[in-house]
């Protein structure tokens, strides 16, 4: 019953990744990348906050962003000619090449099960976010610091560039 | 014992150094003045040398003086150390003194040359590599003055190189001359090879135990060292170079080609004795070379127009004299030879260039005559030389050319056909020198107008050297009657008993000595007189002898066509196969070699330029393909631990 | 979870497979960014699962920054493509070349 589930969901994820590559329309695009980052959040089952910060912010924050851009450019529906068409098989070919060994290497046989030490911890602890919560303010709170550093000179660096040139 | 002998080669070094550096920008005609002192002064060292030297005991007279190790590698040690011996000290006097009067000569002569310090570095350069070559105490040491007189031979030849035929003459010199070279180099390889050391004394006291009396090691060494003394010397089949020499400054010709460099090559042979003496088969040889290139050479010096190239004949004569007489084993006799001839040839050259200097440059005989109330010290010079030359009783030519006569037929290797040679030359030597001198001196004059009036007669430096040279002419034959007769087997008994037993003359061979003195001077007036009879009564039965046999005449005057016949065999092939070299296999190969690499260099840049071609996409794909790379690596390789 | 690890791998695979593509094969600079995006995605989906099968909250602290981080570079990244390709027509990131070896 939940293996059906997981199928159905993705299989939808993968035909919305496919469409969003090979749509004409780049808003089209946009909007089957914001399915396929539903789907993806669906499948994030035992961790809840997660699947939620997903939708909220990638799915609801960035592809915004993404469709503004998207709108404000304003490109064309028939695209230049594509001279790079004769990579298209070499790409192809390289990119089966990656899924058939990326699925090789995915292999349990491959991974080596390591148990933590932190497992049973935090289980015990109640809820997901309040785990997540717990470690992002303790061990990762280096991180946390710098990771919001980073966003400041996101903001600033879009401000500069999206300046007219004086 | 004898340490200031090094002396005698410092002196030319200064001289070389001066008039190469500093004497061209502190005063030119000062070069003149240093050469010659320089010169002097080693003469004067000779001198010291000698009186040392002849107050050791007889066995004694061997100095061998090492100056400094000059190789020691391996199994080679090569000191550079001189030899002073009765034989070395001779050939010192020689070159310095009879060196130091051209010099002399040669202040005058090149006045107002162009390249008057220049001249005198070079004659400087000669006289030092001269006396290395003579001084030399092992084989390297003799190969490195042999090179030395070689180029600077060629760049004295050449010395108004702005004509290119004297830039050509000396280069045929100096080609020639390689070619000796390579013969002396193979055989100092030989020596090595056998004896495991170069030094004379080891060598040649070492000779008879190391090798076999007649066999091929000691015949091959003698016949390259043999190679070396013919080109040096101008004997057959090298003697081409010499004629063409002339093209140089008179005093060159005087110095370089008549007194010293050109007998360097007798030298060797007396030198080496030892191994030669262990190689009839090569001594016959250089019998033979000698008497056929003295003959040879005479016939042609009969017809030259040029006053110059009937001397350079001349001597290559008198050197075939000089070889018959070391081939057949009579190494004094050769040795005085030498020291005569030196005189008597360098004050005839001084003599026709007074003559050439008086008139302007002109060298043809054709264009002179009467010359003998203007310039009476070059008439008397050239008289008394050219009676030296013919052996007129007497003179110093007449001794020792005697002598050489004598040991031809009465030596136990001579032979009485080289001997006969050797008689036939006299004859022919009385007339073509005595022609030259009617020619130039007698007769009506018949220098051209212009030049009659410009006549510049020498002045004292150019007039002493002669008279001196003229005097030595004379009288030097008496050289070998110091202290009593055969002063000069007595002088150098040393050197050639020291090594080898000398040769001995055959039973009954003093008998022979007064015919073949009354013969030899016969033939030599015969000489002279049919000279004067057809050059000076009777004018103009010169040119009726011509007429009858013009063939004859003509074959003479060209020298045997010898010059054509090797331009033929030896140059062109030579030159096609420089021009195959350079304009077939070079562009090919080595072109091919170098700029192939930078083609291949080139090409490979522009396929990898390829990668950069400004699409990020493309970039993106490189980026793609090396994650699968390493991910199939890490797949095989069982995965990341 | 309800399935067993290497099917969650496998989809993080598949669609990080399909995010490469995208950029190798699709010239507007839009699309090409939107293709890194499913390219992280794949990989927070890929972390998630896996720190679940260790039973590891570390897995989703690492996925929570790395959406952090995509959100920031998104920010640059369109504020780039934005300058870049203002009054261009048709926008292809071809054009952007001067870099040519």
């Amino acid at each position: 019953m939940e293996l059906a589930y997981f199928l159905a969901v993705s299989v939808i994820a993968v035909l919305a990744a496919v469409a969003v590559i090979v749509s004409r329309n780049s808003v089209h695009s946009a909007l089957f990348m914001v399915v396929n980052l539903f789907c993806v959040a669906m499948l994030y089952l035992a961790a809840e906050f997660l699947a939620v910060v997903q939708i909220t912010v990638y799915a609801g924050a960035i592809m915004v962003l993404f469709l503004f851009v998207v709108t404000m450019l304003n490109p064309a529906k028939e695209e230049t000619p594509n001279r790079l068409a004769n990579r298209l098989p070499l790409a192809v070919a390289l990119g089966l090449v990656l899924l058939v060994g990326l699925s090789l290497a995915l292999q349990p046989r491959f991974v080596k099960v390591a148990e933590s030490a932190q497992s049973q911890a935090s289980q015990a602890a109640g809820g997901n976010t309040q785990m997540v919560g717990g470690l992002l303010y303790t061990q990762y709170l280096l991180p946390f610091e710098l990771a919001s550093l980073l966003l400041l000179v996101g903001m600033v660096a879009a401000v500069v560039l999206g300046r007219k040139r004086a | 014992m004898l340490s200031y002998a090094w002396l005698i080669l410092l002196f030319p070094l200064v001289g070389f150094l001066y008039s190469s550096l500093l004497g061209r920008l502190l005063d030119r005609r000062s070069c003149g003045v240093v050469a010659s002192l320089a010169v002097g002064l080693s003469f004067v060292v000779g001198l010291l040398c000698l009186s040392e030297l002849q107050g050791l005991p007889a066995e004694s007279r061997f100095v061998d003086l090492t100056l400094w190790t000059w190789i020691a590698a391996g199994r080679l040690a090569l000191p550079f150390n001189i030899l002073i011996d009765p034989l070395s000290i001779l050939m010192v006097l020689v070159v310095t003194g009879v060196g130091f009067l051209i010099h002399v000569y040669a202040t005058g002569y090149m006045h107002g040359d162009p390249g008057y310090p220049r001249f005198f570095a070079l004659m400087n350069l000669f006289v030092l590599a001269m006396l290395m070559l003579v001084l030399a105490g092992n084989f390297v040491l003799l190969v490195v003055g042999w090179g030395g007189v070689g180029f600077s031979s060629y760049a004295l030849i050449a010395f108004w190189f702005q004509k290119p035929e004297n830039a050509a003459a000396g280069t045929k010199a100096f080609v020639m001359n390689s070619i000796g070279d390579v013969g002396m180099l193979l055989a100092a390889f030989l020596v090595f090879v056998n004896f495991g050391r170069l030094d004379y004394a080891g060598v040649f006291s070492q000779a008879s135990q190391k090798l076999t009396y007649n066999g091929p090691v000691v015949t091959a060494i003698c016949l390259l060292l043999l190679v070396g003394a013919t080109a040096k010397s101008a004997q057959l089949p090298l003697h081409t170079w010499l004629p063409d020499a002339m093209a140089g400054p008179t005093p060159v010709s005087a110095l370089i080609h008549a007194a010293t460099m050109v007998t360097a090559g007798v030298y060797l042979i007396a030198r080496a004795h030892p191994l030669f003496q262990m190689s009839p088969t090569a001594m016959g040889i250089i019998a033979a070379i000698g008497a056929l290139s003295a003959l040879f050479s005479a016939t042609i010096a009969l017809v030259q127009p040029n006053i110059k190239r009937v001397l350079a004949y001349s001597t290559i004569s008198q050197l075939g004299y000089m070889f018959l007489a070391v081939g057949v084993g009579s190494y004094v006799a050769g040795m005085f030879h030498l020291v005569t001839h030196a005189f008597f040839k360098a004050v005839l050259f001084m003599a026709a260039g007074g003559v050439i200097h008086a008139l302007g440059g002109e060298e043809n005989l054709s264009r002179m005559g009467g010359l003998r109330r203007a310039l009476p010290t070059m008439y008397w010079g050239f008289l008394l030389g050219a009676l030296a030359l013919a052996g007129f009783p007497l003179t110093a030519g007449f001794f020792s050319k005697d002598e050489i006569i004598v040991a031809a037929f009465s030596s136990e290797v001579g032979s009485p056909v080289l001997g006969a040679m050797a008689l036939l030359v006299v004859a022919l030597t009385g007339f073509y020198v005595f022609r030259a001198f009617f020619l130039a001196f007698h007769g009506e004059s018949r220098v051209e107008e212009h030049v009659r009036h410009h006549m510049h007669k020498p002045g004292a430096d150019m007039g002493a050297p002669v008279l001196v040279l003229t005097v030595l002419a004379a009288v030097g034959g008496y050289l070998n009657f110091l202290g009593g007769e055969g002063a000069m087997d007595r002088f150098l008994e040393p050197v050639f008993h020291r090594y080898a037993t000398p040769v001995p003359y055959i039973e009954g061979a003093e008998a022979l000595k007064e015919p073949l003195m009354l013969l030899s001077v016969c033939l030599g007036l015969l000489g002279i007189g049919t000279a004067w009879l057809m050059y000076v009564r009777y004018p103009r039965w010169a040119v009726t002898v011509g007429g009858w046999y013009p063939r004859v005449y003509r074959l003479l005057l060209n020298k045997y066509w010898i010059d054509e016949l090797y331009g033929w065999l030896i140059v062109r092939p030579v030159l096609a196969l420089g021009r195959f070299l350079s304009d077939a296999v070079d562009p090919a190969i080595t072109d091919g070699v170098v700029l192939g690499a930078a083609r291949t260099v080139r090409d490979f840049s522009s396929g990898l330029r390829a990668l950069q071609s400004g699409f990020v996409r493309d970039y993106a794909l490189a980026v793609l393909g090396g994650a699968v790379v390493v991910l199939i690596y890490l797949l095989q390789a069982g995965g990341v631990r | 979870m309800i399935a067993p690890v290497s099917h969650y791998l496998v989809l993080s695979g598949v669609i990080f497979t399909i995010g490469v593509l995208g950029v190798l094969v699709r010239k507007n600079p839009l699309i090409m960014f939107m293709s890194i995006e499913l390219m992280l995605n794949s990989a927070n989906l890929a972390f998630v699962a896996l720190s679940y099968n260790f039973k590891n909250v570390d897995g989703q602290v690492i996925a929570f920054f790395v959406m952090t981080i995509a959100a920031a570079e998104v920010v640059v990244g369109l504020a780039i493509i934005s300058s870049i390709f203002r009054i261009r027509v048709n926008i292809d990131v071809d054009e952007v070349s001067s870099l040519k070896g």
